[in-house]
């Protein structure tokens, strides 16, 4: 149910995500010592591609991982196989790729 | 100090869940719970089913649910796993009933071979004996998994096997680290290869009920973690 490929997805997606979350909670702190509009954070992230790159990593990396995460589940406790567990694990990592890509993408480049 | 009457509950029939029979077994002193099942099969019902053979803890035969707990009962002492004066004692969990405290064992040894759990010779019997070196760092970690008995109380304690059926569960993953560990097999990528596939090691939450309850102290949870180590190192170094 869960092959080497699998495996290594959602390794290597928790080893990127780690620093990301990191970063993510210390910059989310540190910019709201003073008060922050969302107008100051938009001012911030569009047109950057730091940005971009940082929370679309992000995105790709969530959606990987969750999508295995799901796959485990619905097998183990749903008892979902074949056909059905596939389709499982690619709608719950589209869905979640898409939304995020949505995300990143309306606070930087929209 | 326990009473004269050890109240004993035996899960008995396929549907081991419904049908449950009290007995009530003469206590004595260093009584073990294969003690108590051998009793109430000599003296109060001789058709109830069970396996046993060694007694002292080496054919692996008499393991069983005692108190909800996978455990080898000829050597696990009643008196340390009685709830007041009572036990409940039924078929290993994770396997098919055949009939009362007896379950199918084909499932847990088809997965020992499924994991390529075999030796892979690679000599002849004209070839000298191998030379085992045993202070070399894989040989310490294969004899630290081939006290194993087969007695499939990790694979019952496993909750990764009662969710995922098609997984290899605990000791036939164990097996197969010890003879990737061991110089004299060459099945490397075959072992390899096979605790890769769907229901390899990978599927592993490394919860660790395993170790736990492995009643010769073994260590499945470790074993299985190197061969996810190997596994990566192997795809990674090959590209496979």
């Amino acid at each position: 149910m869960l092959g080497l490929h699998h495996y290594l997805l959602q390794r290597i997606t928790a080893l990127l995500m780690a620093p990301l979350v990191l970063g993510h909670l210390a910059v989310m702190i540190y910019a709201v010592q003073g008060g922050l509009s969302a107008a100051e954070i938009l001012g911030r992230t569009q047109g950057s591609v730091p940005w971009l790159l940082f929370y679309g990593t992000f995105a790709v990396a969530v959606s990987i991982h969750a999508a295995i995460g799901i796959r485990s589940v619905a097998h183990e406790w749903i008892g979902l196989k074949g056909v059905f567990l596939e389709a499982v694990t690619w709608v719950t990592g589209l869905g979640l790729f898409t939304m995020g890509a949505r995300a990143v993408w309306a606070v930087t480049f929209a | 100090m326990m009473s004269d009457f050890l109240k004993v509950t035996i899960e008995r029939g396929p549907d081991a869940r419904n049908v449950r029979q009290v007995f009530g077994v003469p206590a004595y002193k260093s009584q073990t719970v294969l003690d108590a099942v051998s009793w109430v099969q000599q003296n109060a019902d001789p058709t109830l089913s069970y396996r046993f053979a060694c007694r002292v803890g080496m054919c692996g035969s008499c393991a069983m649910m005692v108190n909800g707990v996978p455990r080898w009962t000829c050597r696990t002492h009643i008196s340390k796993v009685l709830d007041g004066n009572a036990v409940t004692i039924g078929p290993l969990r994770n396997l098919p009933v055949i009939k009362d405290l007896v379950v199918d064992m084909d499932p847990f040894f088809d997965k020992w071979i499924a994991a390529e759990g075999v030796h892979h010779g690679g000599l002849t019997r004209e070839d000298q004996i191998a030379p085992v070196d045993e202070r070399s760092a894989e040989r310490i970690e294969a004899n630290s998994g081939i006290e194993c008995i087969n007695c499939s109380v990790c694979y019952a304690a496993c909750d990764t096997v009662a969710g995922n059926p098609e997984y290899l569960g605990p000791a036939a993953l164990q097996r197969a680290w010890t003879l990737l560990n061991d110089t004299r097999d060459r099945g490397r990528d075959a072992i390899l290869a096979a605790v890769s596939g769907k229901g390899g090691c990978h599927n592993c939450h490394s919860i660790g009920s395993c170790t736990a309850y492995c009643p010769n102290e073994l260590d499945p949870m470790s074993a299985i973690a190197g061969l996810k180590r190997e596994t990566t190192k192997s795809f990674l170094g090959k590209g496979r």
